[in-house]
C-alpha cells in the first residue's frame, strides 16, 4: 500500500513552547490510522497543521498528500483536497434540520435559492450510508449526541472525503453507540475512505486501527502496525507515559465500615415532560470506605439520580427520604446538600463545574467560602494556602493558583473540581464520570484519590460509562437501566458481561 | 516569612513589555484619563483643572457614579437595568412631591425616597430572579413605567425649590474642622488665597492609604508567587495615582473644601469596592455572573443574589435621585432621561464584560470620570451636543473593542 499522507518533521513553536518537535506520521491509503497519546502530547497541534489551521510556513517540516508537496494556507484548502476533521465538539447548528446542517455553507441551489427536493433526496442518500433513517427535516438538538456524530460523518461524505480525521468521536457515546459509530468506520474502510481516529479508549483502537502512533510530549514515540506487531493495551500505556504502568487501577484495602448513607425510596418526575417517571424507587446504600459504582447506558438516568439527590438540582415531585449515619437529613437544596455531608462532581466539568474565567483558588473555595472567610470577609490569604494545598496534593499542573482555569487541560481541570468538593469536606462524593475525556495518566491519579477518600472512611459512588473502570475501582455495583436499579453485584460477582445481560435482559 | 513554605514556586518576574501586555487594560484606562485630561487642561487653557470646575466636574458626576457602582453589581452578575434612569427621576419627583406638596421633613422624605428606591428594585428583581424573566425586557418596562409615573407624579411640571437644608445634599460642603489660623498659615505658605485644610489633609491621607494599601498587597502577591509588577510600574502608578489625588484635593481645598456628595460618594465607593473584593456575597456574585448552572450547584443561592443585585441597584438610583434633584433645586419629569446609558457606558468602560463575571469597581469610577471629563471638557471648548454624542458613542465603541480584542490575543 502506498501512503496517502506523510507528515515529515514537523516543528511547531508557539511562545515558550514548541509542541510539536520533528513528529513523523504516515497514513497508508485506505487503512485507520490510530493517534494516541496523553492529552496535551501534541495530537490536536499536529492535526490543525495538517488541516491548515496553522497555514504553511508557520511550522517546519514537510506534508505530502496524494504524492505531492501539500501547503494549506486554510481549511477550505485542505477539505478541497478532501481532508475533513470532525470535531470532539460537533458544530452542527442545533435548531436547523438535518438536510440544512448537511448543506450548511455547501447549499444545493439554484441562483442562491435553494433546491430543497434535491437536498433532501441527497440527504437521504447519505443518511444510509451511516446507517440513519431518520427524515432529513429533523431537527439537530432532537437527535442524540450518537446520532449527531453519525449526521457529521455524513456531512464529511457530502464533500467527497479521502482522509476522514474523527477527535475522540467516542467521548461522548454510549457504549452501543460507540460499537456502532465503530462499525460505520470499518465499513467506510471497506469503501476506501482513509482515517485517522484520535481516542483515550484503547479498546476501541485495538478494534479498529490497522497502525498506531503514540505520540508524547510533542514527538512520535512509536508506531505499530497491526499485521506485524502485536498492538496491547499495555505497549501503547506504556508508550503514551513512558513508563510502565503495572496496573491502571491502583490497589487499596477493600473496607466497607459503617452504614453512611441510605438513599430509601426515591422517585423523580421529568421537570418538563410531567408525567414521565425518570427515577422508578430506587434504594441505594454507602457505607463508609467504600466505593460504589453504578453502571448503565447512557440515557439510564444516573446523571438524573444523582443530581435529584443533590439538593434537587434536577427533576420535579421528588419523592424518598435520605439518612446519613442513620439519621434523616434535608437535602431540598444544594446548600443543604453539602451542609448534609454530600458533595457531586459533575460529567460536565465546563458547564456545570467550573467557572472558567475565575483562578484555580477561585473555584477551589467557591462550594466553601466559609472556611476561608470570617464573618462574610474573606480571608485571602488563607484561600491562597488552601489552593496551593490542593494543587500540590492533587498535582494540578500549573504555574500557580491564579491562572484562569479555562486554560488548563481537560485532566487539570477536573482536579480542580475535584478539589473544589474536597474542600466541601464530604462524607459521600458522588462523581459522575469523574476520568471521561481526560489521558491514561491523570485517570491514574484520579483513581488515587479515590482510594484516599476510602482510605480516609468517606463513600463514594461512582457513575461510569466505561465498565473496566467500575469493575477495576468498585466494592459494589448497582446496574441501573431506564431509570430504576436492575440488579446489584459485588466486586466478586461483577464482570461486563453480568452487568450486560443484566442490562439487556431486564 | 511565615508564608514561605506555601509560597513553594518562585515569583515569576515578567519583563516589563510582557507585564505590560498582560495587564494592558488597566493601565490603559488610567492612561487614557491621564491623556484625556492632559489634553483637555492645555486646549482649554487650564480651565479644566480650575478648582471651580474640579468641583464642579465632582458635582455633575456625583450621581452617574453613584449609580455606576450598583450597575456594576448588576452586570457582573450577568444583567442589566435599563430603568435606572426612570427610577432616580421618579424617586427625585417623589422626593419634590413630598417635602414642597406635603411638607413632610427631610428625614422622612429621605428615609421614604431610599425605601421606595429599595422596593422598585426589588419589584424588578423578583420578575428576573425568580421567573427567569430576561432583565432587559423587565427593566425596559421598567423605564418606560417609571417615565410615566413620575410625569404623573409630577403632572407634567417642574417642582421646587427645595429648602436649603435638602440642597446641601448635592451643594453643601463639609465644614473644615481645623483652626481658620492653621488654613490660613498654609494659605500663606502654598501661595493659595485660601486652604481648606480638611479637603487637604483628606487628600494626603488617600494618597497615604493608596499607597501603603499598594505595597501590602505587593507583598502578598510576593508571597504567593502571583506575577509581579514590574518595581517601576508599581512606583509609577502608586505615584501617579497618589499626586494626581493631592492634586484634586488641594484644587478642591482651594475653592471651597470638600463637597458633601464627594463624600458620600468617596464612602460608597469604598463600601462596594471592599464588598466586591473581599466579602463572600461579592465573591458569590462573580461566580454567579460567571457560569450560573456551576454556581447553583456549588450552593450558591442564584436566584436570592439576583434579586438583591436588583434591590441594592434601586436603593443606590434613590440615592442618585435625591443628589440630581437637590442640585437642579427642583425635581422635574425629565430628570433621569437617557441617563441609564451613561451609567452603562461608564461600567463597559471600566473593563466589565457583556457576559457577566467580570468588572471592577474601580473601573467602574475610572469609566464615569473618562466620560464625565470628556462631558465637562468639550462643553468647556464650546463643542456641541451633536459631535459630543458622537464622540462619547466612539469612545465606548473603543473601550469595548480593545477589550474584546486584547481577550482574543490572550487567549
Amino acid at each position: 500500500m502506498t501512503a496517502l499522507l506523510e507528515m515529515r518533521s514537523i516543528t511547531k513553536e508557539f511562545p515558550g513552547v514548541k509542541a510539536l518537535d520533528t513528529v513523523n506520521l504516515a497514513v497508508k491509503q485506505g487503512e485507520i490510522h490510530a493517534l494516541v497519546g496523553e492529552n496535551g502530547a501534541g495530537k490536536s497541534t499536529l492535526m490543525k497543521v495538517l488541516s491548515g489551521v496553522y497555514p504553511a510556513g508557520t511550522y517546519d517540516g514537510e506534508i505530502h498528500y496524494d504524492g505531492a508537496l501539500a501547503e494549506f494556507a486554510n481549511i477550505a484548502e485542505s477539505e478541497a483536497r478532501g481532508i475533513i476533521i470532525i470535531h470532539q465538539e460537533l458544530a452542527l447548528v442545533p435548531l436547523l434540520s438535518i438536510a440544512e446542517n448537511l448543506f450548511l455553507g455547501n447549499e444545493r441551489a439554484i441562483g442562491g435559492i435553494i433546491d430543497w427536493r434535491q437536498t433532501n433526496q441527497r440527504t437521504e442518500s447519505l443518511l444510509r450510508k451511516v446507517g440513519l433513517s431518520e427524515p432529513p427535516s429533523t431537527m439537530v438538538d432532537k437527535l442524540g449526541v450518537g446520532k449527531q456524530q453519525l449526521v457529521e460523518i455524513a456531512k464529511a461524505l457530502s464533500k467527497e472525503v479521502r482522509l476522514l480525521i474523527l477527535d475522540e468521536p467516542t467521548a461522548a457515546l454510549s457504549e452501543s453507540d460507540s460499537q456502532a459509530l465503530l462499525d460505520l468506520m470499518l465499513e467506510l474502510k471497506t469503501r476506501g475512505v482513509t482515517q485517522i481516529i484520535i481516542s483515550h479508549k484503547l479498546n476501541e483502537v485495538r478494534r479498529v486501527a490497522d497502525t498506531v502512533t503514540v505520540i508524547r510530549d510533542g514527538t512520535t514515540v512509536s508506531t505499530m502496525d497491526a499485521e506485524t506487531d502485536e498492538i496491547t493495551e499495555d505497549r501503547i500505556v506504556r508508550d503514551m507515559v513512558g513508563r510502565d504502568m503495572a496496573d491502571r487501577y491502583p490497589e487499596r484495602d477493600r473496607r466497607a465500615g459503617g452504614m453512611l448513607m441510605e438513599v430509601r425510596n426515591w422517585n423523580v418526575w421529568h421537570p418538563l415532560h410531567t408525567e414521565r417517571q425518570v427515577i422508578n424507587d430506587i434504594s441505594l446504600t454507602v457505607r463508609a470506605g467504600e466505593v460504589v459504582g453504578i453502571a448503565g447506558l447512557m440515557g439510564a438516568g444516573r446523571t438524573e439520580l444523582a443530581m435529584s439527590i443533590f439538593g434537587r438540582s434536577y427533576g420535579r415531585n421528588i419523592s424518598g427520604s435520605i439518612e446519613m449515619r442513620g439519621r434523616a437529613v434535608d437535602v431540598s437544596s444544594v446548600s443543604k446538600a453539602i451542609d448534609a455531608g454530600l458533595a457531586y462532581v459533575t460529567e460536565d466539568r465546563k458547564s456545570l463545574g467550573l467557572i472558567l474565567e475565575e483562578s484555580i483558588q477561585r473555584n477551589i473555595t467557591l462550594a466553601n467560602l466559609k472556611d476561608v472567610s470570617r464573618n462574610a470577609i474573606l480571608n485571602e490569604a488563607k484561600e491562597t494556602r488552601v489552593a496551593q494545598d490542593y494543587r500540590k496534593a492533587l498535582n494540578i499542573r500549573s504555574p500557580g493558583v491564579f491562572q484562569k482555569v479555562m486554560n488548563l487541560s481537560g485532566g487539570n481541570q477536573q482536579k480542580v473540581v475535584l478539589s473544589k468538593w474536597l474542600f466541601a469536606h464530604p462524607e459521600v462524593l458522588i462523581l459522575d464520570e469523574p476520568t471521561r475525556g481526560i489521558d491514561v495518566g491523570a485517570k491514574f491519579e484520579i483513581y488515587g484519590i479515590i482510594n484516599d477518600l476510602s482510605a480516609q472512611d468517606k463513600g463514594v459512588v461512582m457513575i461510569s460509562s466505561e465498565m473496566p473502570e467500575l469493575l477495576g475501582m468498585c466494592d459494589r455495583i448497582y446496574v441501573m437501566n431506564e431509570g430504576t436499579f436492575v440488579g446489584e453485584l459485588t466486586a466478586q460477582e461483577a464482570s461486563q458481561e453480568r452487568i450486560m445481560s443484566l442490562i439487556v435482559t431486564e | 516569612m511565615e508564608f514561605a513554605e506555601h509560597g513553594a514556586e518562585a515569583p515569576k518576574r515578567l519583563g516589563i513589555g510582557e507585564y505590560l501586555v498582560r495587564h494592558l487594560r488597566e493601565y490603559g484606562l488610567l492612561f487614557a484619563l491621564i491623556t484625556i485630561m492632559v489634553f483637555f487642561q492645555i486646549v482649554t487653557n487650564g480651565t479644566l483643572l480650575k478648582p471651580v470646575n474640579v468641583t464642579n466636574l465632582l458635582l455633575q458626576n456625583s450621581y452617574i457614579i453613584i449609580m455606576a457602582l450598583g450597575m456594576l453589581i448588576v452586570i457582573v452578575s450577568g444583567n442589566i437595568d435599563l430603568s435606572v434612569g426612570s427610577v432616580m427621576g421618579f424617586v427625585g419627583a417623589l422626593a419634590a412631591v413630598m417635602i414642597v406638596e406635603w411638607e413632610q421633613s427631610i428625614a422622612v422624605t429621605v428615609v421614604t425616597c431610599l425605601v421606595a428606591g429599595g422596593l422598585i428594585g426589588a419589584a424588578q428583581g423578583y420578575w428576573i430572579a425568580y421567573w427567569k424573566i430576561p432583565s432587559f425586557i423587565v427593566t425596559l418596562a421598567g423605564m418606560l413605567v417609571f417615565r410615566g409615573l413620575s410625569l404623573w407624579l409630577l403632572e407634567g411640571q417642574s417642582l421646587g425649590p427645595f429648602p436649603r437644608e435638602f440642597q446641601m445634599i448635592a451643594n453643601g460642603f463639609v465644614p473644615d474642622i481645623f483652626p481658620s489660623g492653621l488654613s490660613q498659615g498654609v494659605a500663606d505658605l502654598l501661595g493659595a488665597r485660601r486652604v481648606n485644610m480638611l479637603s487637604l489633609s483628606t487628600g494626603l491621607v488617600a494618597a497615604g492609604l493608596i499607597t501603603w494599601m499598594g505595597m501590602k498587597s505587593r507583598a502578598q502577591n510576593r508571597a504567593y508567587g502571583m506575577d509581579l509588577e514590574p518595581l517601576a510600574f508599581f512606583y509609577a502608578r502608586i505615584g501617579i495615582t497618589s499626586l494626581a489625588l493631592i492634586f484634586i484635593f488641594y484644587k478642591l481645598s482651594t475653592f471651597r473644601g470638600l463637597p458633601n456628595v464627594l463624600l458620600t460618594m468617596g464612602v460608597l465607593a469604598i463600601i462596594y469596592a471592599f464588598f466586591t473584593e473581599r466579602t463572600v456575597m461579592g465573591r458569590r456574585i462573580y461566580a454567579l455572573g460567571g457560569n450560573e448552572k456551576a454556581a447553583k450547584l456549588s450552593g450558591i443561592k442564584t436566584e436570592r443574589l439576583t434579586f438583591l443585585a436588583f434591590a441594592n441597584m434601586g436603593v443606590l438610583a434613590a440615592v442618585a435621585g435625591m443628589v440630581f434633584a437637590a442640585r437642579l433645586n427642583s425635581a422635574t419629569p425629565k430628570a433621569g432621561f437617557a441617563l441609564e446609558l451613561d451609567v452603562i457606558a461608564a461600567v463597559f468602560i471600566g473593563g466589565a464584560s457583556m457576559s457577566g463575571g467580570v468588572g471592577k469597581i474601580v473601573g467602574a469610577v475610572v469609566g464615569a470620570f473618562l466620560m464625565g471629563v470628556l462631558n465637562n471638557g468639550m462643553s468647556i471648548m464650546g463643542i456641541g451636543i451633536d459631535y459630543q454624542q458622537v464622540i462619547k458613542g466612539l469612545v465606548l465603541l473603543a473601550a469595548v473593542i480593545f477589550d474584546v480584542y486584547n481577550k482574543s490575543k490572550q487567549a
